[in-house]
């Protein structure tokens, strides 16, 4: 099905030591050595003009990092950007713009020391100031920013000289540097403590040649890049296509090099002309179905529990993903997680358990209602038909509401008792569940509230033990599978295409779409 | 005549306004809500509505765009703070290059097999012209796009999406645009040309067109000099339409060949609802219809001399 490798188990076996002290030294050389190890791959060779088309872009795109939420501005901003870390392609965490990091024993004062000799576009060199301007955009009572949740934990942050920031937690958080890598977080030129949120200025791979909102942005290498095993192409050239049927078409015409977003429907089809690449990546997106657990029936959690048994996930993975995925267990922690509960009991289709757990609720048959639209991912309405079509062998009728798809956000989710849910995952256990399982966050889209996991989310923060908190994050992901309340049915891959004059490194990066939004200054022209 | 029309346009531009501003008003959620979509919270949407003062009453809101537009400023972009004159600037250009491409092909075309169809009624000739701009205009617009794709694009003959350089010469631009030019070419050329040929077999029962028949005059000659000024008023008025048409809707057109113009940014600004920009583009699409409806009003009195010699 792929014709990639994707990274599979085990390649995250990172120790706590690695991870902070020095990691992104150490995590340099890591991904040299992941990219050359056994490789019958050519080094990568520069040169070349990439066009990247992309099935999202919107007129209303900003530079403003607050309001970055798709593929199109994620991509962009990463090529352009520099981060203060960067999660490699394997899932370990490396320094960016942080040369290193060292942290108090609490995990709650973390110490970033910065590369020196990284500048702006514009030759400003990047000083502890812009990091604290641009992380502090998103900070404050005035922030509309989509990440304001994400660095809520921070409580205060100074410079110590021009190249060394001090970052105090609330809490103690080991996990901290990889919320540091997150998408909004781009370091940015300041001035008075402020970022412009008008410009394209960035200490990326990539310079900002002209970009109109919605339709293109064209970049040229940045000459003065400090990465010297990046950035191959000369330029590149992002075109924002919606059309699934024209973004095939512009590959298969050689209009473009790369698209993202293959329609499965016709994957087998593309696959077929000659000289194109399907690559799939299957990390952290998956898709979900959020009960709100306050309210009847969904309180009961044998109710929940005849959900989870209801449904046939395979058939899910087959029908409505095209075999572009994976099965899901009910919790949101991927294979591509480091401490992936992998002993955990698959949840499997079971009618006569799920009859089993609704006459434990005291219930002969259970009649409720799901919504969905597309806009929640793409062929939600089919998997809620098809996951209603199965509950009913179980005496469960699902009535399929089909919500639209304008405000579904706003609307729909979290608004109605059950609602079909996208979520792209997050790379660390912590950082996923805070977002979304936490008690009162405010993205807990199923009102969960479980004693147990609140106390486990937190102590599990604060451990240094590699092996405890492998036991404490598998205790959770078996809490939210066997009492939470989202059904879990799968995980989704990224499935894009590239011409076979496109080169990709050994193991691309599953986190995100397109190598971790990386591809741009990680792949090359053969 | 023409100054009383091109007040009441204003009037209509402005009963437009109010209702483009109410009608996305009662479109559920808001422009923060619609950009941090499913990232917000409560507080970060608030924040959102106080910087760009969505929180205020949505008279005022209204009241104030007004007051900028009266002035001639039609603001920026309530999503990423572009001027909205930058913005639809080029938007603009696109589209009209695009109509007027179409338009160029297709009213000649149109013309000319409506009178040849005329001319040769009921014979092979005109059945085969109306099956063929019939079945054109029957599919949708995506589908003969498509086709044109499939026959025209995957063969190497023309590219398939129209990516044009601002600093593209005419003939480069010509080229990469001629695929979407003859989708709109084929979804518009059947109207008009039906529409001729109607207006001119109308008249051709006349008693003065069989004088002239009986004059002995050439069927051709008839028809180009006796029925067509006579029936010029309901062509140019289909013409017309047509040709609004081309400027204001040909959204599915843009997105299969993805050419930047107003349709896409009037889409992509109702689904974030980027009232400003939204107003400015419907107000953009409605002058349209206003400007060539009034021409079209006045080119058709000028062919009527009944018209234009009043007693």
């Amino acid at each position: 099905m792929t014709q990639t490798p994707t990274t599979k188990d085990g390649f995250l076996q990172l120790s706590r030591r690695g991870m902070l002290q020095g990691a992104g030294a150490l995590g340099g050389a890591a991904l040299m050595g992941s990219l050359g190890l056994g490789s019958a791959r050519a080094a990568p060779k520069k040169g070349g003009t990439m066009r990247l088309a992309m099935g999202h872009g919107s007129t209303s795109d900003s530079y403003d990092p607050a309001t970055w939420d798709q593929a199109f501005v994620q991509v962009f901003a990463t090529a352009r950007n520099g981060y203060l870390t960067e999660i490699a392609a394997d899932g370990s965490l490396i320094g960016e713009v942080a040369e290193s990091w060292d942290v108090s024993p609490d995990a709650k004062v973390w110490t970033f020391k910065l590369r020196k000799g990284v500048t702006f576009h514009s030759g400003k060199s990047v000083m502890a100031e812009d990091v604290i301007a641009s992380l502090n955009h998103h900070r404050g009572e005035d922030t509309k920013s989509a990440a304001k949740p994400i660095v809520a934990a921070i409580k205060e942050m100074r410079s110590d000289g021009d190249d060394t920031v001090v970052i105090t937690l609330d809490a103690g958080n080991s996990d901290f540097p990889f919320i540091l890598s997150d998408y909004h977080l781009a370091i940015l030129p300041s001035s008075g403590g402020k970022i412009d949120t008008t410009s394209g200025d960035g200490c990326g791979a990539y310079a900002v040649q002209s970009y109109e909102p919605g339709v293109r942005a064209s970049m040229t290498r940045n000459p003065n890049y400090w990465k010297s095993d990046r950035a191959h192409f000369d330029g590149v050239e992002m075109l924002t296509v919606i059309d699934p049927a024209a973004r095939q078409n512009a590959l298969v015409t050689g209009e473009v090099d790369v698209i993202d977003r293959v329609d499965t429907n016709t994957a087998h089809l593309l696959k077929r002309a000659p000289g194109i690449k399907i690559l799939a990546t299957t990390g952290t997106q998956h898709y979900t179905f959020a009960m709100d657990t306050r309210v009847a029936p969904f309180k009961d959690n044998n109710v929940r529990m005849a959900l989870k048994y209801a449904i046939d996930r395979q058939e899910l993975v087959d029908k409505v993903l095209n075999g572009y995925g994976e099965i899901g267990n009910d919790h949101p922690i991927s294979r591509s997680n480091r401490y992936h509960a992998a002993d955990l009991e698959q949840h499997v289709y079971d009618p006569d358990k799920a009859k089993h757990y609704l006459n434990q609720a005291g219930l002969d048959s259970l009649e409720v209602s799901l919504s969905a639209a597309d806009a929640a991912y793409s062929g939600a309405v089919d998997a809620a038909v098809l996951y209603a079509e199965r509950a009913a062998k179980a005496g469960i009728t699902i009535n399929v509401v089909r919500e639209p798809n304008d405000g579904y956000w706003s609307n729909v989710w979290m608004k109605k008792p059950w609602s079909a849910v996208y979520w792209g995952g997050r790379p660390t256990e912590d950082w996923m569940f805070t977002t979304a399982y936490a008690s009162g966050v405010a993205w807990n889209d199923t009102f969960w509230e479980n004693e147990r996991f609140n106390k486990l989310l937190v102590e599990a923060r604060s451990e240094l033990d590699d092996t405890k908190r492998r036991a404490i994050y598998e205790e959770m992901q078996g809490l939210v599978s066997n009492d939470g309340g989202a059904v879990i049915p799968m995980f989704a891959s990224y499935v894009m295409a590239h011409t076979d004059k496109i080169m990709t490194p050994e193991t691309v990066g599953p986190q995100w779409t397109l190598d971790g939004f990386r591809a741009i200054e990680r792949w090359w022209f053969a | 005549m023409v100054a009383r029309r091109l007040g009441l346009g204003v009037l209509t531009l402005f009963v437009i306004s109010l209702l483009i501003f109410g009608a996305v008003e009662l479109l559920p959620g808001d422009l923060a809500q619609e950009i941090l979509g499913q990232s917000a919270t409560e507080e970060t949407v608030a924040a959102f509505r106080r910087e760009l003062g969505l929180d205020l009453p949505a008279y005022q809101r209204y009241l104030a765009w007004l007051g900028g537009v009266v002035q001639g400023d039609f603001g920026t972009s309530l999503a990423n703070g572009r001027p909205i004159a930058d913005l639809i600037g080029v938007r603009l250009g696109n589209t009209l290059f695009l109509a007027l491409y179409a338009a160029v092909i297709a009213v000649p075309l149109a013309l000319m097999l409506g009178i040849l169809a005329a001319l040769y009624r009921n014979s092979l000739f005109d059945r085969a012209i109306n099956v063929v701009t019939l079945t054109s205009i029957s599919f949708p617009e995506f589908f003969v796009a498509y086709i044109l794709i499939v026959y025209l694009s995957q063969t190497g003959f023309f590219p398939s999406i129209a990516r044009i350089d601002p600093d593209a010469g005419l003939g480069e631009k010509l080229y990469r645009t001629f695929l979407p030019a003859l989708t709109l070419t084929l979804v518009v050329t059947a109207h008009m040309m039906r529409m001729t040929r109607a207006a001119i077999i109308n008249l051709l029962a006349s008693p003065y067109i069989e004088m002239a028949r009986l004059k002995g005059l050439s069927p051709a000659r008839v028809i180009l000099k006796h029925a067509l000024p006579n029936a010029l008023a309901p062509i140019i008025n289909v013409v017309a339409l047509n040709l609004a048409y081309l400027i204001t809707g040909v959204v599915v057109v843009e997105v299969v060949f993805v050419y930047p113009g107003l349709g896409q940014l009037m889409v992509d600004s109702v689904s974030k609802r980027d009232i400003t920009v939204v107003q400015a583009a419907a107000l953009i699409f409605a002058c349209a219809y206003v400007l060539l409806n009034l021409l079209a009003d006045v080119l058709s009195t000028l062919s009527n001399p009944r018209l234009v010699h009043k007693r």
